[in-house]
């Protein structure tokens, strides 16, 4: 399985470079779709062109990177693309021996599912062999490395490609079972973005299942390990944050960092619903809506973990998109990592109900984006609005897709325990609804 | 006896006229003094710039003891001075752009709109709060909107501005510097500067100020500059110093009718008559030096009361002189309408170009980006000479100051101090102070590139694609001067020559002002925030009602419901299609 690993790797690199030397490589940076006020490299530049200055990159309103960026590019300035490239390659094989794992650890729980007898006799077409499972983590691996929103945000060289590689160490960490290193991932992405503290709640269960502990609210060793992972996890960030303290020797990164990705005071257009709305909000509610809007990305956590708790890779899956989705600065990186995963539930397809409408809607979406900008900004015979259709229609497309794959998961395991020909009490075939 | 009693007499006369303990300030002298002066210059376009400056100088000590009365000095300055701890306030309001490469350096320029710059005592604990109520109560006196002066536009500049008058100790964290470029000025803003006037406008020079024909001029700017002055050589007491200056310039095609013969009636419909009794000196200036080094090609009528030959800004310039306070000048007329004539046409190809100008622009295209570009002239011969260039940029302009590229002759010019303090949102402007060194007979590009914010739909103002207006950036240098300056005396030399300290005779300080730029910002639809409410809103519960349904729905097999009337109706038509029933 690694030669056709290095292939792929060969062929995403190859795309890149070959991007980077073109004369698309500037067009792409300045699009909004794959920079953000939080991620876009003119603005790490920028900020390391103020610390040169001697002036605190924080003093202003144009850098909102961590510390640790900070730090990695003060270095590394000269060989950038070739860190991007890195970083995505480092990505895909995280992401590839996670799945590879993962695929073990499926493998092993239906074995032995199959032999409790908890599943129905007749869903032999439903259980997943090693044979179409082989191809899977490759698959995964395509599937982030010649997506073209990578491509577009390794081009673009934003640092979402450096966040999204720290959550795919942190899923193998966790996959593995590791912990200690699951913990420290963790807190260095909830460092770099703030969101993924959310995904404290799938590791968490994952390592639960691991280690075959119950999930219990009355049970002792629950409490215990939860109370580990929590402290460890916790721990690392403190000093983490502590470390960024004294790059600069002041606290100003939290505001500038943390205050800005919850406050949301830049309301430069990108593909989420935050920047339109805040644009067009009465100033009493703002900041209501701001506070309603935050915790839409938090809120789903405990009734998905109530749900899913014997899932925590899908639910991962689904915070994962959940956040992408909801962020306040959302870009397409952030959307090509969930997008990675789908390859894993592909025995859910016959189960999925609007996967061709869906499909179609992204891909035109995507499209539309560069043109309606276009027209907006620079032939102005279009206004904000065309824009903002296009986002709130590729938003929906999302939120579609992602409750799609729910519902198929759901209808899968329901069929699995319940057998596949479900009969009615006068034995004629049955419909199966959701009540 | 007469003798101990005329002796007695000169005693208590001594007594009573020597200066008793309660009555020390009363006893000493508080003089005061106003000059006014106007001067006249022919600009090489045709065009004729009519400056007027009113000085009144006021030998007491504002800020300690407490100054009851008020003569020539305008008692709401004075008490603002006093209350708020200012120690030099310079504010402008200007109408139009003074145009340096064909007009010349001005004498005293302003940015357009309104420019308020302010130093403070050093006792002065809150600058911020002081400069707050200043801008307010200027905005009260002056008519202005100077309210509209906040930390969104206000900026300390390190290197620019630095005192005009007497200072100790230059910590530049007293000082405030503002600008509105979009300021309008009109007669409700002349009427008040008018009224500070001791004379008003009833007599000696200001009774030329009629509104209508000041505001139908190419440039119109109007200032007011206090501060503290030595009041003698010794400089062991401290006087107030309040300027008020008025420049115009009046058009050659507009007012001048395409016509090159100005004067007095023609410029202002109105004729100097009498001089202000207040006014210890009261003079006309008529700028007649020769352009090109040969015989006046201007001539003035009536004959001037005498001739005055000065430096000024490094040329030799002649002045023709009417004195308005000398018995002759009225003698053989109750008016005097000083009338310019050229004697032949004048060569309009040899316009002679100032040592230093500049120009700015906005570059790029879309409503995403842009660039700010300067162009720095300098047409000295042979002498360089280093610039400082300070320029305010509104936080919705982001800067991106790793794209400030300089560059000379084609190449590189690294300037040799550089503060940069950037913006934060919606609190503070960006500021950008270089000291630049020109090099002789060269044009310095400065480009820096930016970024265009979406603002909050609140805002914009009334009229959001007119677009949002950036400040002048600021010009200081000493240019080095052709002629070489002699130092002196404030008192006997003209006003405006004196409105600038000059160090040393070989150079002389220029302040300049580039155009201020209309940039224009994507807007979103202002007619839509309901409906973007909503529709967002709809998304997100898009969202929550799927999630809610699978996370709170279970599967379950769908039991046969008799079916309502609805569908049996349909089972009925579909016997009759010969379609099986639902």
């Amino acid at each position: 399985m690694a030669a056709p690993l290095v292939l792929v790797v060969l062929a995403a690199v190859t795309v890149r470079a070959a991007l980077y030397r073109s004369s698309l490589a500037v067009f792409i940076a300045e699009r909004v779709e794959v920079a953000s006020p939080l991620n876009a490299w003119k603005r790490v530049v920028e900020g390391l062109a103020l610390l040169d200055l001697g002036v605190s990159p924080y003093s202003g309103a144009i850098f909102h990177e961590t510390p640790l960026i900070i730090y990695l590019f003060h270095f590394l300035i000269e060989y950038a693309e070739l860190v991007f490239m890195i970083t995505d390659v480092l990505t895909a094989v995280a992401l590839y021996l996670a799945i590879q794992d993962f695929n073990k650890v499926v493998f092993k729980k239906q074995k032995l599912l199959i032999e409790l007898d908890k599943y129905a006799p007749d869903v032999a077409e439903l259980i997943q062999t090693p044979m179409e499972m082989h191809y899977i983590p490759l698959k995964v691996a395509l599937f982030y490395l010649l997506n073209p929103y990578t491509v577009m945000s390794c081009v673009a060289k934003s640092t979402c490609a450096i966040n999204n590689s720290v959550i795919a160490f942190f899923i193998l960490a966790t996959i593995k079972g590791s912990a200690f290193l699951s913990a420290v991932f963790l807190a260095l992405a909830t460092y770099q973005s703030l969101y993924p503290l959310t995904l404290f709640a799938p590791a968490l269960l994952y390592l639960l299942q691991r280690q075959f502990i119950p999930v219990k609210l009355k049970s002792k060793s629950f409490w215990l390990y939860t109370m580990q992972y929590a402290s460890l996890y916790l721990c690392s960030l403190v000093v983490i944050i502590c470390l960024s303290f004294f790059l600069l020797n002041s606290w100003d990164f939290i505001p500038s960092v943390y205050g800005f990705i919850l406050s949301v005071p830049d309301l430069t257009p990108n593909i989420g619903l935050f920047w339109y709305f805040f644009a067009e909000m009465f100033e009493h509610f703002s900041l209501f809506f701001v506070c309603v809007f935050q915790i839409n990305v938090f809120f789903y956590t405990i009734p998905l973990a109530i749900k899913l708790k014997e899932h925590p890779v899908f639910f991962m899956f689904v915070q994962l998109a959940i956040i992408s989705i909801f962020k306040s600065y959302p870009t397409l990186g952030d959307v090509a990592l969930y997008m990675a995963f789908l390859p894993v539930w592909s025995h859910l397809y016959r189960f999925l109900r609007n996967i061709f409408i869906l499909s179609c809607v992204l891909i035109f979406c995507s499209f539309l984006f560069p043109v309606l900008w276009h027209l907006w900004i620079y032939a102005g015979s279009a206004n904000s609005n065309f824009y903002y259709a296009i986002t709130l229609t590729f938003n929906i497309g999302q939120i579609l897709l992602i409750s799609d794959y729910f519902y198929a998961f759901l209808r899968r395991e329901f069929y699995l325990t319940h057998g596949l020909h479900l009969t009615r009490q006068d034995g004629t075939e049955a419909m199966l609804v959701l009540k | 006896g007469g003798m101990a009693a005329a002796l007695l007499l000169l005693l208590l006369l001594l007594v009573a006229a020597g200066p008793g303990p309660g009555r020390a300030d009363a006893g000493r002298e508080q003089r005061d003094a106003l000059r006014e002066e106007l001067l006249l210059s022919p600009l090489p376009t045709g065009d004729v710039a009519a400056t007027f400056q009113f000085r009144t100088r006021w030998d007491a000590d504002l800020q300690r003891g407490s100054v009851s009365h008020y003569r020539l000095f305008p008692k709401a300055l004075g008490r603002l001075v006093a209350a708020l701890g200012v120690r030099e306030l310079h504010l402008a309001l200007t109408q139009g752009f003074w145009r340096t490469r064909y007009w010349g350096q001005p004498p005293l320029q302003a940015p357009a709109g309104a420019e308020l710059w302010v130093w403070f005592q050093p006792t002065v604990t809150d600058v911020d709060k002081a400069w707050k109520e200043l801008s307010n109560i200027l905005s009260g006196i002056f008519c202005a909107s100077l309210n509209f002066i906040d930390s969104t536009n206000t900026v300390i500049p390190t290197a620019s501005f630095k005192p005009l008058g007497l200072a100790n100790g230059t910590d530049h964290h007293l000082l405030r510097y503002a600008v509105l470029p979009r300021e309008v000025v009109c007669t409700e803003n002349l009427t008040p500067w008018k009224k500070l006037l001791p004379c008003g406008s009833k007599a000696g020079l200001a009774v030329l100020l009629k509104a209508e024909r000041l505001f139908h001029s190419s440039y119109h700017s109007q200032a007011v500059h206090i501060r503290p002055v030595c009041r003698d050589a010794s400089c062991l007491a401290v006087s107030w110093e309040l300027r008020q200056t008025l420049t115009v310039v009046f058009d050659f095609f507009s007012s001048g009718q395409g016509k090159k013969d100005w004067s007095l009636f023609k410029m202002f419909s109105r004729t100097l008559t009498d001089t202000c009794p207040l006014a210890s000196q009261s003079k006309v200036y008529v700028d007649i030096s020769p352009k090109n080094k040969e015989k006046e090609l201007l001539e003035v009528s009536p004959p001037p009361t005498s001739l005055h030959e000065a430096v000024v800004q490094g040329d030799k310039k002649t002045y023709a002189v009417y004195d308005l306070l000398s018995p002759s000048l009225f003698n053989t007329s109750r008016s005097l309408n000083v009338q310019l004539k050229w004697q032949r046409p004048q060569d309009s190809s040899e316009m002679p170009i100032p040592t230093l100008h500049a120009q700015r622009y906005v570059g790029g295209y879309g409503l995403q980006t842009g660039e700010i570009c300067t162009l720095i002239y300098n047409t000295h011969p042979y002498r360089a000479f280093p610039v400082i260039l300070l320029e305010t940029v509104p936080w919705y302009l982001r800067l991106y100051v790793h794209t400030l590229t300089i560059i000379t002759k084609g190449k590189e010019n690294k300037p040799s101090y550089i503060h940069y303090q950037p913006a934060q949102d919606r609190r503070r402007p960006h500021l950008l102070e270089m000291l630049i060194q020109l090099p002789a007979n060269s044009v310095t590009k400065i480009t820096i590139q930016f970024e265009r914010a979406l603002l909050k739909w609140t805002e914009y103002p009334p009229d959001p694609n007119h677009g949002f207006y950036v400040g002048s950036s600021v010009l200081s240098a000493l240019v080095p001067s052709v002629t070489a300056m002699k130092d002196m005396d404030v008192e006997q030399s003209p006003l405006f020559t004196s409105l600038f300290p000059s160090s040393d005779g070989s150079s002389y300080f220029v302040r300049l002002y580039t155009e201020p730029l209309l940039v224009n910002l994507p807007t979103p639809d202002f007619s839509m925030p309901y409906n973007v409410i909503c529709l967002t809103c709809t998304v997100v519960a898009v969202c929550y009602g799927s999630f809610y349904n699978l996370l709170t729905r279970t599967f379950h097999v769908e039991e046969p419901s008799r079916g309502g009337l609805a569908k049996r109706l349909a089972n009925v038509i579909r016997k009759f299609r010969g379609v099986p029933p639902l």
